[in-house]
């Protein structure tokens, strides 16, 4: 019940965060030095034709009224027209939605898959040569440019032993979708071979996303784990002989837990940010493209959704990331 | 009557940046089943140590440098005591706040303990049938009303963190009895708790502990505690033992000068508080012969240069030094 209550509380302070977000990434966007009536008009068009569309998109109102009526669009799911692709905004950030979505949810489900288990061993096995080893490779995984990452792995796994394709996401078509997710719409169409060609083009740009994701999961739950390790409970448990593995997995883990779920929650945002790169690097047709070609054709209407949209994503995975908290930690409720 | 645990020559060093702490030096001691016997002693004389060697818990830094410690028959030096530890041997922790994890329920973890600890648990049982959940279920709400917990459907829902410090110590006295132990090791388990909840809850522990047959190991800095609930006392000094003895002898005979000192340091009405002159002798270079000496109103050339060994000039009452008081030979009773 107080758990009910405190995600009512939590979800009450999204409007008001997504306004402010809201507000923040129009007055960005409305600052830069270009004129998007200009850039949509083309290099030959004539003064009357730029303030035709200047009109016609309402860019010739004040930004406050300009502001009130992108909101009120918004809340109604009408992000304004793509000035380059001249379709709505909208259509085109769901549509490239379950590329973005398959990279990233694969790249955070390897990263916690690989880091909370690494973590734990490292910290108990602290100092051991497996330890050092993990701690080089999560600094390594931290400190290198994700789009340098990107190249490296290109070039070992692509070029030099030719496993993987260097960059798109199938061959061809991909499978009629289901859920968007090639791999997973293959699986359930029981062909195998789809499946395995996603998962080869998969492969390097979600282990661009997963490498320092990882090293930052590994990171925090080896601090959290020493730091647990320590408590006087850990030391009753072990006075009272209960097996070590119970006492670690579930009793350590779980404290230690709380301090990564926060970085797990961070992490997903960084990665969706990271995506822009990533996804341009490997030419994944996902929203981080779309973001990159926006950016370049000046396209407001579509940054402004790109930036709207990973916001509304990161604000709900810091929701999801409080209430398991409060699953895990009673005195939080 | 064969000893229930004995503890002979027990040497334990701590490898610190400074060099080897000495932290027991050749410390033996013995008990019977079904006696409540108190260490007692001033911070950093290895009674926790002591405690925690005969679980099998040391800190990594810890090595064992000699001696033997026998439990039931067996020796428990050298080997995994994981399957004695919580069922003959159990713990009472100085600490029930912290002793708790915070993040499960109260009956999460008593119940964690039953399933690997209950008294029906045949040896390499994973599981957790119907039927044990069922008695140790049983179990547990008479073990808790046994330390005088009310409502206890309730208190089994709630977190660690809503329960008084002494609801909590009540549970760890519980947890302790119910794996129906043959020794329970309490280290200072009323340190942390006011001080009539202190008394509560030990002489709860000394009466339950009787009742079920099971000895307690009771370490105390305290000499008031260890009157009111042990049958006997061991003093230690600097990683030694320097005088057991029966607990009302141990009070009104004391034979090791430094008993006496500690006896003539507790306050007494109208009476200036007195210390023992002197410091605790560092682990790292303890003083030749007697550990005593430097602060020994009765120190020789002997004590200087001669290690000494304990001896038993009463029976029953050991004490490990060169010129111990002596005290007329007397049956029994305590002299009053």
């Amino acid at each position: 019940m107080r758990l009910l209550a405190l995600a009512l509380r939590r979800f009450l302070w999204m409007p008001p965060t997504l306004l402010g977000l809201t507000l923040i990434v129009f007055s960005v966007s409305h600052v830069i030095p270009s004129d998007p009536a200009r850039v949509l008009a083309g290099e030959n068009a004539s003064i009357e034709q730029v303030e035709t569309l200047r009109r016609k998109f309402g860019l010739d109102q004040p930004l406050p009224v300009q502001f009130v009526r992108y909101v009120s669009d918004v809340v109604g799911g009408n992000m304004g027209i793509s000035l380059y692709t001249q379709r709505p905004v909208a259509t085109d950030l769901i549509e490239r939605l379950p590329a973005t979505f398959e990279l990233a949810l694969f790249a955070i489900a390897l990263a916690i898959m690989l880091g909370l288990p690494l973590g734990v061993v490292s910290a108990l096995m602290r100092n051991s040569w497996l330890d050092q080893i993990v701690r080089l490779v999560t600094i390594g995984g931290l400190a290198m440019a994700a789009f340098w990452l990107a190249i490296l792995l290109q070039l070992l796994f692509s070029m030099q032993w030719n496993l993987t394709p260097v960059q798109g996401r199938i061959d061809g078509w991909g499978p009629d979708p289901i859920t968007g997710f090639y791999t997973v719409d293959a699986l359930i169409r029981g062909d195998l071979d789809t499946f395995l060609t996603a998962l080869r083009y998969l492969f390097l740009p979600m282990m661009t996303l997963a490498i320092p994701a990882m090293a930052t999961i590994v990171r925090f739950t080896r601090a959290g784990v020493l730091n647990v390790m320590n408590s006087p409970f850990v030391f009753y448990q072990a006075a009272m002989g209960l097996p070590r593995r119970v006492v670690i997995w579930k009793y350590i883990l779980r404290a230690a837990l709380i301090g990564t779920l926060t970085q797990i929650g961070l992490v997903f945002g960084n990665l969706l940010a990271g995506a822009v790169v990533v996804e341009t690097v490997f030419s994944w047709p996902g929203l981080g493209t779309y973001a990159y070609n926006s950016i370049l054709q000046s396209d407001y209407n579509a940054i402004m959704g790109f930036t709207l949209f990973t916001g509304s994503v990161f604000i709900g995975m810091n929701l999801l990331v409080d209430i398991a908290q409060a699953v895990l930690d009673p005195r939080g409720r | 009557m064969v000893d229930l645990l004995s503890v002979t020559d027990l040497t334990v060093g701590f490898a610190t940046e400074n060099g080897t702490a000495r932290v027991l030096d050749h410390v033996s001691f013995a008990m019977r089943p079904g006696e409540i016997m108190g260490l007692v002693g001033e911070s950093g004389c290895g009674k926790t140590t002591l405690a925690r060697a005969i679980l099998g818990v040391l800190p990594n830094n810890a090595a064992i440098a000699s001696g033997s410690i026998s439990f039931a028959q067996t020796d428990l030096l050298g080997r995994d005591t994981a399957a004695i530890r919580g069922r003959d041997i159990t713990f009472i922790p100085q600490d029930p706040f912290g002793s708790f994890s915070p993040l499960f329920s109260v009956g999460d973890q008593i119940g964690e303990l039953m399933r690997w600890k209950s008294p029906d648990r045949a040896p390499g049982d994973t599981g957790y049938t119907r039927t044990r959940r069922r008695a140790d279920a049983a179990r547990i709400q008479a073990a808790l009303a046994a330390v005088q917990l009310p409502d206890i459907e309730r208190l089994l829902r709630k977190y660690p963190h809503e329960l008084s410090g002494g609801q909590r110590q009540r549970v760890m006295v519980a947890m302790a009895l119910l794996p129906e132990p043959k020794l329970v090791i309490a280290d200072e388990p009323t340190t942390a708790l006011d001080v009539t909840i202190q008394a509560q809850i030990l002489k709860l522990l000394r009466q339950l502990a009787t009742e079920r047959g099971a000895s307690v190991l009771f370490t105390t800095h305290d000499l008031g505690t260890a009157w009111e609930i042990c049958d006997r006392v061991t003093v230690m000094y600097a990683g030694q033992e320097a005088e057991t003895a029966p607990v009302a002898d141990f009070f009104a005979r004391p034979r090791h000068p430094y008993t006496a000192a500690l006896l003539d340091s507790l306050p007494t009405q109208g009476a200036a508080l007195l210390g023992i002159p002197g410091d605790v002798p560092s682990p790292f270079a303890p003083p030749p012969g007697c550990r005593f000496h430097p602060r020994c109103p009765r120190a020789t050339d002997l004590c200087r240069a001669s290690h000494n060994e304990t001896a038993e000039p009463a029976p029953g009452h050991f004490v490990r030094c060169h010129h111990p008081n002596e005290w007329p030979i007397q049956d029994g009773g305590p002299a009053s």
